[in-house]
């Protein structure tokens, strides 16, 4: 259950970053997760709904951005999207492969609002 | 509930080291830093300077942020690598299900070449000084971590054990990880090199159903061979199976109760000294 942590560290950044803005509210919280980052979505959703209820922002909207993971072969360049993390190049068969896109785990912006 | 672990409240991390009833420290906690020079703002995203457009709801602005989740563990993981790197001390993160042998593999090495590698070890389990208490016994200064309910150690808390365990200059600290197999994959702690253990008694589908931290690991330590007659387990399998996660991944068998394959283990570790 370590998406409890992830949720920690998404409610620490959304504090931090609101009170630098002067936001009076956060409304959205917009977070990019790569297929491959090892988090669960269906927990991370779990933990956050829980975080966040002791936050000035328990009533924020979170969009999750899904990235779909991208692996490039180092045996003949292709590039393909890897379904897990077994990822072999569907042209050559090699399993010399590393990954392009699919780990992100990363906060992309937040929507808030401010009185002034 | 703690934030961080999903530990009660009032749950906390403890350092101990081996004979010491009490926390030590005061040890709080979370696994927050405080220092002032760490709060990363990661300085290559943009600050918010493009929210000209005023949204529809008049004082409503979309900040883009493109923070890191993870960038606070990173950084001090990082932090702790600088440290070890300039004592010279190789730090191995062992990461495995519970049972597969760690600490009675750590026994073993601390035994036979404890003090030609200079061993420390930081021990982390949800709960008991057992696994300290061992290490002491071997003959390599411990320090247990109990992280109460939290699944995995994190570099915050490999940063207060550090701090107690005052290691020499190229000395070998093992960091033994929560009995996990999927958490502690996530988590940079600052070591060397990541050591993921199987023992023949585990199925071989092991990287297989778990591929995440076989795919985070430099090398794979198949422990317990000497097991092998008795159980449907098959080195191939699973050699097979990792290298698709990770075709860079290194494979010692070993036995750490009969003692076959250690001096490949030790001979990995001389290695790794002399890089």
């Amino acid at each position: 259950m370590h998406e409890l942590s992830i949720a920690a560290s998404i409610v620490e950044i959304v504090e931090e970053e609101a009170r630098v803005a002067g936001a009076s509210r956060v409304e959205n919280i917009t977070i990019e997760i790569g297929t491959l980052s090892g988090v669960m979505i269906e927990a991370l959703q779990f933990a956050m709904e829980e975080m966040m209820l002791t936050t000035s922002f328990s009533g924020a909207k979170i969009n999750y951005d899904i990235v779909t993971a991208v692996a490039s072969c180092e045996e003949c360049c292709s590039e393909f999207v890897a379904e897990d993390l077994f990822k072999v190049c569907p042209v050559c068969n090699s399993s010399k492969t590393y990954y392009i896109r699919g780990k992100e785990l990363k906060i992309k912006s937040i929507e808030v609002e401010r009185d002034n | 509930m703690c934030g961080t672990c999903g530990c009660g409240e009032e749950m906390k991390i403890t350092y101990r080291k081996s004979g010491e009833n009490q926390n030590s420290e005061s040890g709080h906690s979370h696994h927050h830093y405080h220092g002032d020079h760490l709060h990363s703002h990661d300085h290559d995203h943009e600050h918010p300077h493009n929210h000209s457009h005023d949204a529809a709801t008049g004082n409503s602005i979309i900040i883009p942020l493109e923070r890191n989740i993870l960038a606070k563990n990173n950084l001090l993981a990082e932090r702790n690598r600088g440290y070890f790197e300039g004592l010279n001390i190789k730090a191995i993160n062992l990461v495995s299900s519970p049972g597969s042998g760690k600490t009675s593999m750590l026994e073993r090495t601390i035994r036979e070449k404890g003090a030609e590698l200079k061993c420390y070890v930081i021990e982390g389990d949800q709960q008991t000084m057992n696994d300290a208490n061992r290490i002491e016994a071997a003959g390599a200064p411990a320090i247990q971590i109990n992280t109460g309910t939290g699944c995995h150690l994190d570099a915050t808390m490999v940063y207060h054990a550090v701090k107690q365990l005052d290691m020499a200059k190229d000395s070998t600290l093992f960091i033994e990880n929560v009995g996990n197999l999927v958490c502690p994959s996530m988590f940079d702690l600052g070591e060397t090199k990541r050591v993921v253990i199987i023992s023949v008694t585990e199925g071989d589908d092991k990287p297989a159903k778990y591929p995440d931290m076989f795919q985070t690991s430099h090398l794979c330590l198949i422990n317990k061979t000497d097991l092998l007659p008795y159980v449907d387990f098959s080195i191939e399998k699973v050699k097979e199976t990792a290298l698709k996660v990770n075709h860079q991944l290194e494979f010692i068998e070993i036995s750490a109760k009969t003692g076959e394959g250690m001096e490949s283990w030790y001979q990995w570790l001389n290695d790794l000294r002399k890089m």
